[in-house]
């Protein structure tokens, strides 16, 4: 059984606490913060368990690279403190059981595209953007095998992602690529992040999908046309577990002409798109998720933004259509991209 | 060529009418288990004078005739169990008056839900039609003919419950009137005269449904598919309870399968909300979730599975897949809410003993009054022993409805003596001099309801 390498001394020395107290869904001040953490370290209850909205924010917030998320869903499920109704953690649970057969492995080399469990959007890779890759988890009817089984997160239940990472770890490394990028930060973060926070060993090399996109974009610098447009990112919580890929969005942007407007919701303080808070248990969630999402789409309008650009396709999903109806167009990172070099997208 | 194949040509022209094996061969099987059943002849009339004229060529002959629609009942009930004419309605497909005022539409009943849906859109976006959740090829006439249900079910009722007027070919040729309409004060309504309704749930043995005024219904400007999660099939009927207390919904489905994994003992509870406006809709939503259905979802047993989940109309079934070969039929019951959790145990239980993975489905009937359940069975159409298990699970969940004090609803031939056994006698003897009294030559879909075996 994997276990989390959390660094207990680090935390209490720590003097800022930063992870509670830049919380956006918990109001948080340094006395409490510290008394808290302590009662999580040392497996007590804590309020903070009970209200934590799983955003994965407090992963970035960290200043030592410690792991306070994933210290608080590993108590979260030690104290069967579930944010979820019951049923919609099975149900989570349920849905990445492969059903459909074993995949088809083939030997790919060099750097190949992993779509995880968004086969379906395979069609959105057809460009040259991702010229001459490999595809990984094409297939919808086998994608469960190559599922990251990170969302487990959300559902305070580490043990699954425990149980299963193994095997899809497997199923990768069984391609026999070396180097993969993820069609889905998630993923990147589950490889990179998680998987090392728990000790769980990954053969290959991860290559996060903005980094990959911008080397792209500057091979093909001479066919680029400045898009012009004011733009908003919607950054998805898994991105928390790779800040250091962050600054690739502005790098991506500055190099396709596209300008960010100025943003409340944004780097350290972008706001989740609420894909699972809407459903906690917590008497009002579903109002408080509707509420910020309203925020963050009225700041998105605030900063003018013609379109929104989505890296997460489970936020494209939660929040697409709301960012639409407020007349702001919303667009993967890579659509966006394939706009720059002349592309049509559908 | 044969006289009657000739006759049939004199009423309906060379196109409409053929004895050719190759299109006999298409109207001799439907979606579900049933073995063929090969007919003489297939016609297929234009106007409701046409089928006057083969009823009557029928009777003449003494040959079989059974009326078809979209033939999606999957029970068998469209397959001529004793050969002679199939009479394939779909041409009759006219939409004759639309009176958005008083909320109905009349068409002819060879219509398809499918054009009735869309000419709706397109011309009357504030009306909708209760529509079924079968293949949009699905007819109205065949879905009143067996009582069927759409997705105004909780709000409205049975679809047989959402009709104006009618007008009915009998087994003897005459045509006659139902409703407002026999008084020649058009079709607003089916009330006050005496009822006369010996044609919904008959399965075609007493008459052609030639002509329908549909009741139509507010169509909202937007509509919301929302999704309730429940592990403990016990507490579906509460839920149920509450949400039809609140009567803010519309249609409201349990369904459980064993595939894909994600419904897998799980009771899902689709709840579909209306509204003109977005506040209309948050309303809603806030009452449902927030105030009804709040307890479940703080105690931790309920939970939102979605929100807003725009599915097109209408929601079909896609539990044909599973076993590959495209191959599912189901047994249908009319059962009191309160039975979910049963019916939903011994489903699983004799799907499990056919190595089937099983589907259920409940739909609610008007304000919880009844529910329709339905247990599907897969089988590959190429593989003869899936045929085998998923034709016995099938008799046996009539059975088993049987023993629930269920009814089947739009039973098979097995089901309707199971059902014909139970009956009160003088209820039966009632029917049977009915249909003597409609159809004295025994040509309406002969086979199907044989109250006078
Ligand atoms: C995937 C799937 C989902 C379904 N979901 C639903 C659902 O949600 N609700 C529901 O009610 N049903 C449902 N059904 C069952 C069925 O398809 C429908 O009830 C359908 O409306 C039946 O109409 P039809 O035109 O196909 O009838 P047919 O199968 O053609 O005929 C049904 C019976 O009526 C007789 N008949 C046909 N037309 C007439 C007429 N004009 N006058 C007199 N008798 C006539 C036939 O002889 C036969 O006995 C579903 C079926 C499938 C395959």
């Amino acid at each position: 059984m994997y276990t989390l390498k959390f660094h207990e001394d680090m935390c209490a020395a720590c003097e800022t606490h930063d992870c509670l107290v830049k919380c956006q869904h918990m109001n948080i001040d340094l006395d409490t913060a510290k008394i808290q953490m302590e009662n999580i370290i040392k497996n007590r209850d804590s309020f903070v368990l009970h209200d934590c909205v799983t955003c994965y924010a407090c992963e970035e917030y960290c200043p030592n690279g410690n792991h306070p998320f994933y210290l608080i869903v590993t108590r979260q499920e030690e104290h069967k403190l579930f944010p979820l109704p019951d049923p919609i953690i099975t149900r989570g649970i349920q849905v990445g059981i492969p059903f459909r057969g074993d995949p088809d492995i083939t030997e790919m080399s060099g750097p190949v595209l992993n779509m995880g469990v968004f086969s379906s959007l395979t069609r959105r890779v057809k460009s040259r953007l991702f010229e001459g890759l490999p595809i990984m988890s094409e297939d919808p009817r086998k994608m469960f095998h190559y599922f990251c089984q990170l969302m487990y997160l959300h559902y305070g239940k580490t043990s699954v992602i425990n149980d299963r990472l193994e095997k899809t770890i497997q199923t990768i490394a069984a391609h026999k690529a070396t180097e993969i990028i993820h069609f889905h930060d998630e993923c990147y973060g589950t490889y990179t992040s998680y998987a090392s926070a728990f000790g769980i060993d990954v053969p290959f090399k991860s290559i996060h999908l903005f980094e990959y996109l911008y080397n792209r974009l500057l091979e093909l610098k001479d066919e680029i046309k400045p898009l012009n447009y004011t733009v908003a990112y919607q950054r998805p919580c898994s991105s928390r577990l790779s800040s250091d890929k962050h600054a690739y969005v502005s790098k991506i942007f500055d190099l396709i002409g596209v300008t960010e407007g100025k943003r409340k919701y944004v780097d350290e303080n972008a706001m989740c798109c609420g894909s699972t808070i809407f459903s906690q248990k917590k008497e009002g969630s579903r109002k408080y998720c509707d509420n910020i999402q309203k925020l963050n789409i009225d700041d998105m309008k605030n900063a003018n933004a013609q379109i929104c650009v989505f890296n997460c396709p489970a936020c494209m999903e939660t929040i697409g259509k709301a960012v639409g109806k407020a007349g702001i167009m919303p667009l993967f990172m890579s659509d966006l991209c394939r706009l720059a070099i002349g592309e049509k997208i559908k | 060529m044969s006289s009657i194949l000739n006759k049939l040509i004199a009423v309906v022209g060379e196109d409409y009418a053929s004895n050719r094996q190759e299109e006999l061969f298409t109207y001799s099987k439907d979606l579900g288990t049933a073995p063929p059943q090969w007919p003489e002849y297939v016609v297929a009339p234009k106007t409701d004078k046409e089928i006057q004229k083969i009823v009557l060529l029928a009777n003449e002959e003494k040959v079989p005739i059974v009326p078809l629609g979209g033939g999606m009942t999957l029970a068998g009930l469209a397959l001529p169990l004793k050969g002679g004419i199939i009479i394939d309605l779909k041409r009759l497909d006219k939409i004759i008056e639309v009176n958005p005022e008083s909320r109905y539409m009349v068409v002819e009943a060879g219509i398809s839900n499918g054009k009735v849906t869309a000419h709706l859109h397109n011309h009357y976006p504030r009306l909708m039609h209760s529509e079924p959740g079968a293949p949009p090829a699905a007819t109205i006439g065949g879905n009143l003919a067996i009582h069927g249900q759409g997705d105004l079910a909780h709000p409205y009722g049975f679809n047989s419950d959402m009709v104006n007027g009618m007008e009915v070919i009998l087994p003897t040729g005459e045509m006659i009137q139902l409703g407002s309409c026999a008084v020649g004060s058009g079709w607003y309504s089916m009330q006050p005269l005496p009822d006369l309704k010996f044609f919904s749930g008959w399965n075609g043995t007493t008459g052609i449904i030639t002509k329908v005024s549909l009741k139509l219904f507010p169509n909202k400007k937007f509509r919301d598919n929302d999704l309730f999660v429940v592990e403990n099939e016990e507490l579906v009927p509460e839920i149920l309870y509450e949400l039809t207390h609140l009567g803010m919904t519309e249609d409201l489905i349990s369904s459980s399968a064993a595939i894909p994994p994600l419904m897998n003992k799980l009771h899902h509870i689709s709840i579909n909300i209306a509204g003109d406006y977005e506040e209309e809709i948050e309303f809603k939503r806030h009452m449902v979730f927030d105030v009804a259905l709040s307890k479940f979802i703080r105690s931790g047993t309920g939970g939102i599975g979605n929100l807003a989940g725009e599915w097109p109309r209408p929601q079909v079934s896609k539990s044909s897949d599973w076993k590959k070969g495209g191959g599912f039929e189901y047994v249908g019951a009319i059962i009191p809410v309160s039975l979910y959790p049963e019916c939903y145990r011994q489903g699983a239980r004799i799907s499990e003993q056919h190595d089937i993975p099983y589907t259920i489905l409940g739909r609610v009937i008007g304000c919880s009054h009844a529910m329709m359940f339905s247990w599907s069975y897969a089988f590959n159409r190429a593989d003869e022993e899936t045929v085998k298990h998923a034709r016995q699970a099938l008799h046996e969940t009539d059975d088993l409805v049987m023993n629930l004090n269920g009814t089947i609803w739009k039973p098979a031939v097995y089901g309707q003596r199971l059902m014909m056994d139970r009956m009160n006698k003088n209820t039966l003897e009632l029917m049977g001099k009915i249909k003597t009294l409609l159809d004295p030559n025994g040509i309406m879909n002969p086979g199907n309801w044989e109250v006078n075996r």
